[in-house]
């Protein structure tokens, strides 16, 4: 808004006002991850101190070195894997197929089903986990991979075909077309012209199925039982759980989870706008 | 790209097979499971019946209305979702006015590092805000003590406070979206809007009320929509930052209640009808609010 123009007083008095305010709400923004860092490296006698320095005073990995060999992290962590990437790949796969379809075919029931995909943005958390819930007793297969694998796939799907099809819509049917006319059968159409020019999005379905699992706590809670079975959301909240809050290996665990996780999604942060907004709003 | 019979039927099969699996998945995982929904919502299923159960009609429903709670957490989870959002909006479209004037230097840096709170998983920023919030030990205290020379506050032990604590992790981990959102509205204004307003004499606050608000209204509409359906729905934060309630099961919104109800107690019929009665509020907000706000053609 401000004008660059001059350098009156007003001018600078602007300016300066502007990158305090940027530098105040970067701290309050960066803190909790500053905090979590300091805790992670706190010596075991000094998990519960009053102070607010960053760098505790002999900081060490001995956190690390317990979560990762006295605890069942990498337990946990193979599990969460385990389920992520069988999310991300059923989302992708059918999001990606399903999408284009949606875009370019009109069929019956096509407006119906966009519809529904967009309704069910809001059920609550139980709407579809209770009926589930039921139906993995019966099929005993609460406690395992299928279950909860079953569960993100409802809540992953639809958001990911929904943005697949905005996504296809914003390339011209033209390019097609002109590989029809060369020859290419329809699946080579898709797969070789209209697939590559869609990467961006698939990347952030990618990243969103990833996510959905990857970052799961509530439903885990509920289908998830024996410990051995927990994802990361399930271990990580049992340090916190127990009686005397292990704050030492929560962040330590805390960190190690996040930091992949936080990288990818920063350094895919420039297609948000592209991917994110475009299939979503633009649909 | 009209042709043939062969063609034709050719391209049907193409349509089927790239849609087949998704419909499938999508009818088993979600169409069915929301009408079994429906069913146990008419049903006296709950923990004493959990095999024997059966439908008894609206029973469930009219218990849901009776409930007094009910209306209690209701009116707890709309200012939950005004005060979120509010800020959520407020903060992210501050922020992005800020960074997207010219003269700022290092635009990607303050970017990355405003999205941070978008980028944490939302569980862990749940659990560690609870710590910060610790009476003792949290770093919220402490820094109260320290910089504002204040007695410490019970976060997690007293309603009203466990109840702050949860919206004030909310709004953090909140406003990096709308911000975002913000930042790509921002991008589309025309620069001779606001050259033209500086001749004119207008000044900046006034040029923010008659350019910029107007303009980036149709990109932050479905945005506040969006937002509006997410932190009503989002049982992540309170749940886990009262640690299921806490105290006493008096911080709860709609969703962590009817969790709650369904997973604690399991209440499978009642829970099934409150899902409903969620969803159906929701359902009307977003369609008056789309229509109030004429953005339909924008969200769909």
């Amino acid at each position: 808004m401000a004008k660059s123009g001059g350098s009156n007083p007003r001018v600078l008095l602007g300016r300066l006002a502007s990158y305090a305010a940027l530098v105040v709400f970067t701290l309050i923004a960066v803190y909790p991850v500053l905090r979590i860092i300091t805790i992670s490296l706190r010596p075991g006698d000094q998990l519960l101190s009053t102070s607010l320095e960053l760098i505790p005073a002999g900081a060490s990995l001995a956190n690390f070195k317990e979560l990762l060999f006295e605890t069942r992290f990498l337990r946990w962590m193979f599990n969460s894997i385990v389920v992520s990437a069988v999310v991300t790949v059923t989302g992708v796969a059918l999001a990606s197929t399903a999408g284009y379809a949606m875009s370019r075919y009109r069929f019956a029931g096509r407006g119906a089903l966009m519809s529904g995909l967009l309704v069910t943005q809001m059920f609550p958390a139980t709407m579809l986990l209770l009926p589930l819930y039921v139906v993995l007793i019966n099929l005993k297969l609460l406690d395992s991979y299928i279950g909860i694998c079953i569960i993100y796939s409802a809540t992953a799907l639809p958001f990911c075909v929904w943005q697949m099809k905005g996504y296809y819509d914003t390339i011209p049917v033209a390019l097609e077309e002109a590989a029809r006319i060369d020859g290419a059968t329809p699946w080579q159409a898709f797969r070789q012209v209209i697939l590559p020019l869609a990467a961006p999005a698939l990347v952030i379905t990618a990243l969103f199925s990833f996510m959905t699992a990857w970052n799961e706590y509530v439903v885990a809670n509920v289908v998830l039982q024996n410990v051995d079975n927990f994802t990361l959301p399930l271990g990580l909240k049992m340090f916190q759980a127990s009686m005397s809050t292990q704050w030492g290996l929560y962040a330590a665990g805390s960190l190690l989870v996040s930091v992949p996780i936080v990288v990818l999604f920063l350094v895919l942060s420039r297609f948000l706008i592209s991917g994110l907004t475009l299939g979503a709003v633009k649909g | 790209m009209a042709g043939s019979n062969a063609e034709q039927r050719y391209l049907r099969w193409f349509m089927a097979l790239l849609l087949g699996p998704a419909i499938v998945l999508i009818l088993a995982v979600v169409a069915y499971p929301f009408f079994f929904n429906v069913v146990l919502s008419l049903s006296n299923m709950n923990i004493y019946h959990i095999q024997d159960w059966r439908v008894i009609g609206f029973q469930q429903y009219a218990a849901v209305f009776a409930e007094p709670r009910f209306w209690e957490v209701l009116f707890k989870t709309v200012v939950w979702t005004v005060v979120n959002v509010f800020f959520h909006v407020t903060l992210g479209v501050f922020l992005a006015v800020i960074l997207h004037q010219k003269f700022i230097r290092g635009k990607s840096f303050w970017r990355v590092l405003l999205i941070l709170p978008w980028a944490l998983p939302q569980y862990i920023t749940a659990l560690t805000w609870r710590g910060m919030f610790n009476y003792e030990y949290g770093a919220v205290n402490l820094a109260i003590a320290k910089f504002m020379n204040m007695a410490p506050v019970a976060w997690l032990t007293s309603p009203f406070e466990a109840f702050l604590a949860a919206i004030l992790t909310n709004v953090w981990l909140g406003f990096p979206f709308m911000m975002v959102v913000a930042l790509g509205g921002l991008q589309s204004i025309p620069q001779e809007l606001y050259e033209a307003a500086d001749v004119d004499g207008a000044s900046p606050w006034r040029q923010f009320w008659s350019i910029t608000a107007p303009l980036l209204k149709p990109v932050m509409i479905p945005a506040v929509t969006l937002g509006m359906v997410w932190t009503f729905n989002n049982v992540n934060v309170v749940w886990l930052v009262s640690n299921g309630g806490e105290p006493n099961d008096q911080t709860h919104i709609l969703v962590s209640f009817v969790y709650e109800a369904a997973f604690s107690a399991y209440r499978f019929g009642w829970a099934a009808a409150l899902s409903m009665v969620i969803f159906a509020i929701l359902f009307t907000f977003t369609q008056v609010f789309l229509k109030k706000t004429n953005a339909t053609e924008a969200a769909y």
